[in-house]
């Protein structure tokens, strides 16, 4: 304990970490290029007013957003082995890590919750890819199994938002050996008779496509998102050749029947809970007051009633 | 012909002085060369013994890929017996990097399916180096729940570079046929056995091998990337692929210690294609030995078995 480590360390991380100015106030949209103001796009569910281009979201805006009230619990998951292998490339995993969890504040890149969703109970597990882009490691995989577990458990439907790009390198064999385990905990999820929801967001590509982000019982795809096993530039590289436009994205996929529908960011809350109602065969909403004749008083709302008319 | 890999240089030139004085002695030209003979092949097999006990990762991924290293089709004709390819996945095609039939393994019958690579480039090209479409996948889960419903065990051997990464591939649901076949293995109500004979590539193995019990040839490897693919990406540079097959621990030694497979199978001095029918054994021996281990189980435990198994990979392995 000397004055380098509690006054000059400090400084210098201040120094180095110091925010880039506070909040981005514009947004360039990827698409067309044009700038919009930072809190309309986050008021619009980080959809480019005007463009219609649907940004990348995180874990906790999505969850914030599909819960009704914004509220639900948030689900633990159990430790793993934080660097199995010892990986080191350009820069040691574990740093990798650290940055990453400083980033985003997540301990690893899937988050889960358990609340009501239109007042019918439901898991949802997401992805965020801004956690060393979604990466699919042991941490992930635990996370998704407890998830699926715990839906199976209440007997809830279960919601996945799908971001990644696939296994997790620095994990080697044991990222592969979470698509088999995650597909364990889909089917006991199949085997309680719930259905498993999957909302391809952008991009979901690799090992987190070639298993349980493409088992779900309803496919549903956010427009423009890049959806595929192998990445562009790998198949370009295969067949040397140029791919042609929107290949891989959303609506590509739909035109070649791999998944059910693309739906606008606005419409996925009220098309999940649709489909979790049909598909657990709870009644369905009342849109709108029934009608009724309002001289008529039921028995239930007399003591109301007249308590209202005593004050 | 033997063909020899770089790092092998000594073994060869060794080999090649072998088979030099042995054209002369043939001439007739001496007689004390029978014992320089001796004395030379004696050191190539040390040499050869030295070299293959610390093989690196990068040597054995390259002894895994060796153009002389038997195939699918060669364990097909010499383990087993009857064997009747059956074709298509009864949607779009016929892939010929997966291959697949019934047949009798040690008078039983079974399912036997894998990936072939091919063995000239007339075979490549049809089998596609073993590199499967879609459509190789869903005859895969098709075979699968064929043999799962006339109650027949499955044997697959796990021989790619991973499954295609072309512009059809995707069209047709390359990622969709992949996870279903890794559904299909964890469905089934028979025992599967699975053997990484060459190299075991990313979800395009993955896709197969999702099985009771997994064996490894001792220099053979099994991973989420090519040493080549993580080497672009992490570094930047395919040629830190040495670097990056020790960083991806991809042998069967690593694989056992992790908990990832269950069980080695030794190789020959040397790598499989110097012996065959040695390691042609060995596998049939070591499928034999598993399929003994798993008898006995009704559907419902063999389920269990393999669902728990995986489930249990890296919940125990020590910080």
């Amino acid at each position: 304990m000397n004055w380098i480590t509690n006054v000059v360390r400090p400084r210098i991380k201040g120094l180095l970490t110091r925010r880039e100015v506070p909040e981005n106030l514009w947004i360039k949209c990827p698409d067309t290029g044009q700038l919009v103001f930072h809190k309309d796009v986050e008021a619009n569910l980080w959809v480019i007013p005007g463009s219609g281009y649907h940004m990348r979201m995180g874990a906790e805006q999505r969850l914030k957003s599909m819960f009704d009230n914004g509220e639900w619990d948030e689900l633990s998951f159990r430790d793993v082995v934080p660097d199995p292998l010892k990986f080191r490339d350009e820069k040691k995993y574990v740093d990798r890590l650290k940055d990453a969890r400083t980033k985003t504040s997540m301990k690893d890149a899937v988050r889960a919750g358990v609340g009501d969703l239109d007042g019918l109970e439901v898991v949802i597990a997401v992805q965020d890819f801004e956690f060393m882009g979604g990466s699919l490691g042991m941490a992930a995989g635990e996370a998704l199994i407890a998830s699926l577990e715990e839906a199976a458990r209440r007997g809830a439907p279960f919601i996945l938002f799908a971001a990644s790009g696939g296994a997790r390198m620095q994990e080697g064999i044991l990222s592969l050996m979470q698509m088999p385990r995650v597909t364990v905990a889909v089917q006991m999820l199949r085997e309680a008779k719930k259905p498993y929801i999957v909302v391809l967001t952008n991009p979901t590509t690799g090992g987190v496509t070639a298993s349980y982000a493409m088992l779900g019982d309803v496919q549903i795809a956010e427009p423009g998102a890049l959806i595929g096993f192998a990445g562009p530039r790998v198949i370009e590289q295969t067949i040397r050749e140029k791919l042609p436009e929107g290949f891989q994205r959303s609506e590509y996929l739909k035109d070649h029947g791999m998944v059910d529908m693309v739906v606008h960011r606005h419409e996925i809350r009220p098309t999940l809970a649709r489909l979790c109602r049909i598909l657990t065969k709870a009644p369905a909403l009342q849109v709108a007051e029934p009608i009724r004749d309002t001289d008529v008083v039921t028995e239930e709302e007399l003591p109301e009633l007249e308590a209202r008319a005593a004050e | 012909m033997r063909s020899y890999l770089d790092f092998e240089k000594h073994v060869a030139e060794l080999e090649a002085k072998v088979d030099e004085l042995q054209a002369l002695g043939q001439a007739g030209e001496a007689v004390e060369i029978e014992d320089e003979i001796g004395r030379l092949r004696h050191k190539a097999d040390e040499a050869l013994d030295d070299l293959y006990a610390k093989l690196t990762p990068w040597q054995k991924t390259q002894v895994a890929r060796h153009p002389n290293r038997p195939h699918f089709n060669d364990y097909i004709s010499s383990l087993f017996d009857e064997f009747t390819e059956l074709a298509g996945d009864r949607k779009f095609g016929d892939d010929a990097a997966i291959v697949g039939g019934f047949a009798r393994f040690r008078g039983a019958p079974v399912l036997v399916m894998g990936h072939e690579r091919g063995s000239d480039t007339e075979s490549r090209l049809r089998h596609n180096f073993g590199m499967a479409r879609p459509e190789g996948y869903r005859k895969a889960v098709r075979l699968m729940e064929m043999a799962d419903r006339f109650d027949v065990p499955i044997v697959t051997l796990v021989d790619t570079a991973g499954a295609f990464p072309g512009l059809d591939a995707e069209e047709r649901g390359q990622a969709e046929a992949i996870a279903r076949s890794t559904e299909a293995c964890l469905n089934l109500g028979v025992p599967n056995v699975s053997v990484i004979i060459g190299e075991g590539g990313s979800g395009g193995a993955i896709a197969i091998a999702t099985a009771n019990n997994v064996q490894m040839l001792e220099h053979s490897v099994y991973s989420v990337i090519s040493p080549e693919g993580a080497a672009s990406i992490l570094w930047r540079d395919s040629a830190r692929a040495a670097d990056a097959a020790t960083n991806l621990k991809i042998t069967a030694q690593d694989l056992l210690k992790l908990g990832v497979i269950d069980g080695i199978i030794p190789e020959p001095i040397g790598g499989a294609h110097r012996d065959r029918d040695a390691v042609m054994a060995s596998v049939g021996d070591a499928v034999a030995f598993a399929f003994d281990n798993l008898a006995g189980l009704d559907r419902d435990a063999v389920r269990r078995h393999r669902r728990e198994k995986f489930l249990a990979i890296g919940r125990n392995i020590p910080q």
